[in-house]
């Protein structure tokens, strides 16, 4: 039952609108820094572009698809139209109304400090503030999925939460605690400098702020993908969800582990001892168990649709899957792509092994893998299914959106790979040129070409996906009849209440990164002295 | 896996599944263990661990007093044998722009920012730390073979960063020696 359709589509749209303008602009960058493309006289340039690339894919983007599909579960999932309506749309403008914000400071050149920030440098106090809005209308949307969830349980008295909702809140209280560590570091360290009340910044401080948003944010990003996982994929290929409760399970783990781990991103940075760095690094080892149930779970389900399809052996059921069906495709895509980032993560979670790939272009061929290419391409699949819903018309053309899939697909591991390995070479990352005349630099100009090449395929799909959405838009009617999530096999009944409610979860989310957090900060906080003069950006 | 557990009758089938799962869930917590085991025994065998105390300097005065006066960056030989090398990053360059250290020698690199966040990198190697101002990053290191290395500033600090590449000069250990006799700071900066 999609009530709200249209709030619904605005979303996906201006999602996918900023994505096909993010995704131009970093093919855009690859081509110029690669050896084919050598032409570019002001590098500054590529660092406005940089900005815009990564504000747009890493805040903008995947926050409208998260609360699209969240309005989307809301409705459907629960059978009960979205509450609060009038302040979901005030949401949106303001998402609307902070992007353009921060974006003119950043077309004119007086932002480029990436979306990192890296204080002391200091942007023009626009920039900041339009991602401060962006947050706040994301954060309108977190209190509407607690609000809906809590009217339905209202009406619904300890029956068990429908799986996808159950794990949409906890992606919405995820993002809702893991935005506040850039908040605090915006709203009490950046915008006072750049607004020009004050002229000096704790730089060491303000990183631990930010790596409190800057790992768990990647969580964010993946809950619809992990979502789409558990409650779409085996409905759209026939089969069944092998369970419920681990599906729980996992949802509560990223809740609780996925945030004090931040600190695996200052491993090479002064400020922190290194008995905080081994507590996060030990805690990023655990957010690796709810993918590797996640892993076992989905494959289990794949399964089933297989072996009722009658798929046979040890390894034989493989062949039968649907493997026209775009669901299909998506999912073995981003699982190979999980894979491999996720390996590579693994390899930059200890201090001793992340010491010879920090900052280089392996960390870039790996976020890229994780996010770009295993959470985007569910986007896209997620995309796919829903589109015929909202616009009560079908999208007729498999063929086109597996081409699409296999474009992004290949493109990813194009760009990805020659990144990874140019990265264990040292090559160092937010480089807008490289002297390839250097001997010891010109081995890496051919890898650098192929990750350009894998921009221009990248940018190829994304742009056939809106081609793909926009046809979708005109086809013939066709009433696609309710949106529908998958089954367990042993759809449960009633679920325990730690299974089935988020506070005793969202309660030890707080206390781990209070306890992780607090005392480096009140330490740092504390410390006299390490505040240094800002550096403002395009100033002369 | 079988067939049966997916159309089963109720019990029966939840029991299998419930029990796959645990055997994975078992296979899962003991990858993670093992991961952890393994980190710590390389950080605790190799002494490869994160810098343990938190030292500060202040970034306006960096150039008037103490440790990182312009006469105190370079590298300097200690009278254990060891070498301490000193030095600053700043828009958009390294002081000194090529360190010079002897091989197989223990080294002690200090440094600091006297502006914004930079980072050290000395490729070919897993030397890596971050510079933040206000703050001393100190980082072990040793080279196993003599030559030349390239060393890039891996942390963005604005327009100029592109074109930040120090340099690191590891020559053989009588040469330095003789070089370090009168007690200066080394650097190679114009050879
Ligand atoms: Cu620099």
């Amino acid at each position: 039952m999609l009530v709200n359709r249209k709030l619904i589509l605005a979303h996906f749209w201006l999602a996918f609108a900023v994505f096909g303008i993010a995704l131009t602009l970093g093919a855009w960058q690859m081509f110029i820094r690669s050896p084919i493309g050598t032409w570019l006289s002001n590098p500054e340039l590529y660092y406005r572009s940089l900005t815009a690339h990564g504000t747009v894919m890493g805040y903008v983007f995947p926050t409208l698809v998260a609360m699209g599909f969240g309005y989307a579960i809301s409705e459907s999932a629960l059978e009960q139209r979205l509450v609060g309506v009038r302040w979901a749309w005030t949401g949106f403008w303001l998402i609307v109304i902070g992007s353009v914000m921060a974006v003119i400071p950043v077309a004119l050149g007086r932002a480029s400090v990436l979306y990192t920030f890296y204080p002391p440098l200091i942007g023009n106090v626009f920039y900041y503030l339009g991602v401060v809005l962006v947050v706040v209308g994301s954060w309108i949307w977190v209190a509407l999925m607690s609000i809906n969830l809590r009217v339905w349980r209202k009406a619904h008295p300890g029956a068990p939460v429908p799986l996808a909702m159950f794990a949409n809140v906890a992606g919405a209280y995820l993002w809702a605690w893991t935005a506040v560590g850039a908040a605090l570091e915006l709203l009490l360290q950046i915008i006072p400098v750049a607004a020009g009340l004050k002229a000096t910044i704790d730089a060491g401080l303000a990183r631990v702020f930010f790596s409190w948003t800057l790992h768990a944010i990647v969580y964010f990003w993946l809950m619809p993908t992990y979502i789409a996982y558990y409650t779409i994929v085996p409905r759209a290929i026939g089969g069944r969800v092998y369970s419920d409760s681990m599906a729980r399970i996992s949802f509560i783990l990223f809740l609780v582990v996925a945030m004090p781990i931040g600190m695996h991103h200052t491993f090479a940075d002064p400020m922190v001892g290194a008995g905080f760095k081994f507590i996060h690094s030990a805690f990023t080892a655990l957010v690796a168990l709810p993918t590797l149930l996640t892993v076992f779970t989905i494959c289990a389900s794949v399964e089933i649709a297989a072996r009722l399809r009658g798929g046979r052996g040890m390894f034989g059921w493989i062949r039968t899957l649907p493997w026209d069906n775009p669901m299909m495709l998506a999912l073995a895509f981003s699982f190979v792509m999980l894979g491999f980032g996720g390996a590579g993560g693994l390899i930059n979670m200890g201090y001793q092994l992340d010491a010879s790939i920090h900052n280089t272009q392996w960390i870039t061929g790996h976020f890229h893998l994780i996010f770009g290419g295993a959470i985007v391409i569910m986007y896209f699949a997620i995309a796919y299914d829903l589109w015929p819903h909202l616009t009560g018309r079908e999208l007729i053309d498999l063929r086109l959106i597996r081409t699409q899939l296999w474009l992004w697909f290949i493109g990813m591991i194009v760009t990805t790979f020659p990144w990874h390995w140019v990265g264990i070479l040292g090559m160092p990352r937010r480089m807008a040129y490289f002297d390839f005349g250097d001997p010891a630099i010109a081995p890496q100009a051919l890898s650098v070409t192929f990750s350009a090449i894998g921009g221009f395929i990248l940018l190829a799909s994304g742009i056939l996906f809106l081609v793909i959405l926009a046809r979708g838009m005109r086809a013939p009617q066709a009433e696609a009849g309710p949106y529908r999530f998958a089954l367990a096999v042993h759809q449960p009944a009633t679920v325990p209440i730690a299974l089935n409610t988020h506070a005793l979860w969202v309660a030890l989310m707080i206390a781990l990164t209070l306890t992780n957090y607090g005392y480096p900060i009140l330490t740092l906080a504390m410390t006299e002295g390490t505040s240094v003069p800002a550096v403002y950006v395009g100033a002369q | 896996m079988s067939t049966e557990e997916t159309h089963g009758n109720g019990s029966a089938s939840a029991e299998v599944a419930a029990r796959v799962e645990r055997r994975w869930a078992t296979i899962a917590v003991i990858i993670i263990v093992m991961m952890a085991l393994l980190a710590a025994f390389a950080g605790i065998h190799r002494a490869t661990m994160p810098q343990p105390r938190v030292e500060t300097t202040d970034p306006s005065r960096i150039h008037l007093s103490g440790e990182f006066v312009e006469s105190n960056l370079g590298s300097v030989l200690e009278a254990n044998g060891n070498v301490t090398v000193r030095a600053i990053g700043q828009q958009y360059s390294f002081t000194p722009a090529c360190i010079v250290v002897p091989v197989d020698t223990p080294i002690t690199l200090r440094a600091t920012s006297a502006d914004v966040v930079h980072g050290i990198l000395i490729q070919g190697t897993n030397i890596n730390t971050m510079l933040v101002p206000g703050y001393i990053s100190e980082q072990l290191m040793r080279f196993a073979r003599t030559g030349d290395y390239l060393m890039p500033c891996q942390e963005f600090c604005s327009f100029g960063h592109e074109g930040m590449w120090g340099k690191v000069k590891v020559i053989d250990k009588i040469e330095f020696a003789g070089r370090a006799k009168g007690g200066g700071r080394l650097s190679c900066v114009g050879q």
